[in-house]
């Protein structure tokens, strides 16, 4: 099965119009990727047809939304190699995933205990780390990197002790897009403690570009976010071992979590309901389903080869474009080229890709302490997807010319 | 040097007619602005945007308002000078009366005071609009 990109694109509706008078070329996939038609139709197809509560109607269509929002589970726990749907939490997003972990966490933690993350987190994987720690006393460790922007293993290794009671490292860094060995970190971390401390990891970055087996890993906790792997918005999941998520202190109370409830006192529901207040997005479950058998059904080596081959060509133009300087250098990355320029602040540089049609990121892309480690204010992003082209990168690196002349 | 006032602008900006020697002209009001003394950059006078930073200083000179404002960014600081050609030196009646959201329409760069752009220019405008409420109040 070969892998055309054309054949691909057209099945995105968003990918053919134009911005300012220009064809789109959209460079922003590590904040949120474009959705083919077929999850638009799985969501429209849902409110149009079935749109119901799930798990209370008494009647046909609360059926038929059960049936397809439990599917969808299945489908997910398939999708990572799962080993039951009881694993797969439905959350609102990767920072509620890491969030139920962190809340949970904070519980057990006691003075003395260290929380080990990295200098590269997304402030989801970070603050939510030091809030726990300050609330139970608990030390948090940072482990640092080098100037190419990865995690130095034998820092990371001396971290690690008897007191360690959990580890959380990014798969990717969203603002670099070091791409971390994580199943050989996770293999340190529990040889290290002999099977003491859990290990999460923030998958947001990860699951669109390579190929998780949450039991292969052999993490604790692995979280992600539907929206920048093809899905809607709003929805995210949290796997974890079944055995931590079944007495996991649950997160927030109401609805399809509760078993049993009197004045004085409630029952929680089991598993995957007790982790799941509330009614759910029951359309961006059904969306996300879609989107990931959508996916499955695409060769993806040549996907992520093709991927590959873009940052190969931006990481080869971009060393030739003088003026220009890569932030973030690691030997293995997702598809994502942080830079800054001599003359022109990311902001500028943000405007004037936009006016012509070329949409990526600038900023501190919620990272702020790994802008202060690596001494920029932000970087520009531009970050790719399967959908994009070789000549998107061209179309970047014609925009960045501009850019230059521009700002001379 | 005198930034232009807020008629010559709109007059200027209405002679371009594409996007890039509308960005250039911003480009040259950010360079011509005057420049913040770096010590003034201080966290109090920081109005943080999630792009770029922008610093802001104010000192009242008999009914009026002075301001000093500055950019890291060099198309923000040529926004700036938008906004200080319709704010500074002015008292605060004039600038609470002054319609912003109207000018920057007619500048057709609405979006750069909208709230999805992350580069503090609305927030300093809100910070502007603060300051002469109240100072009116005194
Ligand atoms: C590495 C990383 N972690 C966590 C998040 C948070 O994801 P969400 O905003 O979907 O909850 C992001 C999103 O940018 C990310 O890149």
């Amino acid at each position: 099965m070969a892998f055309d990109v054309q054949q691909i694109r057209q099945q995105f509706p968003i990918l053919s119009r134009t911005v300012h008078n220009k064809p789109l070329v959209y460079l922003d996939n590590a904040a949120t990727t474009q959705k083919p038609q077929v999850v638009i139709d799985a969501i429209v197809d849902y409110y149009s047809n079935y749109n119901s509560n799930v798990h209370r109607g008494a009647h046909q269509l609360a059926d038929e939304a059960t049936r397809k929002y439990e599917d969808a589970r299945d489908t997910l726990a398939s999708f990572i190699n799962a080993n039951s749907r009881n694993e797969v939490i439905w959350t609102s997003g990767t920072t509620e995933s890491i969030n139920i972990v962190t809340h949970g966490m904070a519980q057990k933690l006691r003075t003395g205990d260290e929380v080990i993350v990295t200098q590269m987190e997304h402030h989801a994987n970070f603050v939510t780390w030091q809030q726990a720690c300050k609330a139970s006393g608990a030390t948090l460790l940072i482990a640092p990197i080098n100037d190419a922007g990865e995690l130095i293993t034998e820092e990371f290794i001396k971290l690690i002790n008897a007191n360690t009671r959990l580890v959380s490292i990014p798969h990717a860094s969203n603002a670099l897009g070091t791409l971390n060995p994580i199943k050989q970190l996770i293999s340190e971390v529990k040889r290290l403690t002999a099977d003491q401390a859990l290990v999460m990891i923030d998958g947001a970055q990860g699951i669109a570009h390579s190929e998780v087996d949450v039991q292969q890993l052999n993490c604790d906790f692995y979280a992600f976010s539907s929206h920048k792997f093809y899905g809607p918005t709003g929805l995210g999941v949290l796997w974890g071992k079944e055995s931590l998520l079944a007495d996991w202190p649950v997160w927030q109370t109401g609805g399809e979590m509760i078993s049993e409830v009197s004045y004085q006192d409630a029952k929680w529901n089991t598993l995957p309901y007790r982790l799941e207040a509330g009614t759910p997005n029951i359309a961006a479950v059904i969306g996300f389903a879609a989107a990931i058998n959508w996916f499955k059904q695409l060769d993806i080596k040549a996907l992520l080869e093709h991927e590959n081959a873009l940052l190969t060509q931006a990481t080869q133009m971009a060393e030739d474009f003088s003026g220009l300087r890569i932030i973030g250098s690691a030997s293995a990355k997702v598809p994502v080229l942080s830079f800054v320029m001599d003359r022109g602040h990311p902001a500028d540089i943000g405007f004037i890709l936009d006016r012509q049609g070329v949409a990526i990121r600038t900023g501190h892309h919620c990272a702020e302490p790994l802008m202060d480690r690596l001494s920029v204010p932000g970087t520009a992003r531009a970050s790719f997807a399967l959908y994009n082209t070789s000549d998107d990168v061209e179309q970047l690196f014609v925009a960045l010319k501009k850019v230059k002349m521009m700002l001379a | 040097m005198a930034l232009p006032s807020t008629t010559e602008i709109i007059e200027d900006l209405e002679f371009f007619d594409d996007w890039e020697d509308r960005y250039k002209y911003l480009i040259d009001l950010g360079d011509e602005m005057p420049k913040m003394d770096p010590k003034l950059h201080t966290r109090e006078r920081l109005v943080k945007g999630c792009q770029s930073n922008v610093w802001i200083d104010v000192q009242v000179a008999g009914n009026k308002l002075c301001f000093a404002v500055d950019s890291d960014a060099i198309i923000v600081r040529g926004l700036l000078a938008l906004v200080m050609a319709a704010f500074n030196n002015k008292s605060a009646t004039d600038i609470l009366a002054f319609d912003i959201q109207a000018y920057f329409q007619r500048l057709e760069l609405e979006q750069h005071i909208s709230p999805t752009r992350g580069n503090g220019l609305r927030a300093i405008v809100a910070r502007i609009q603060n300051i002469a409420t109240a100072s009116h109040l005194v």
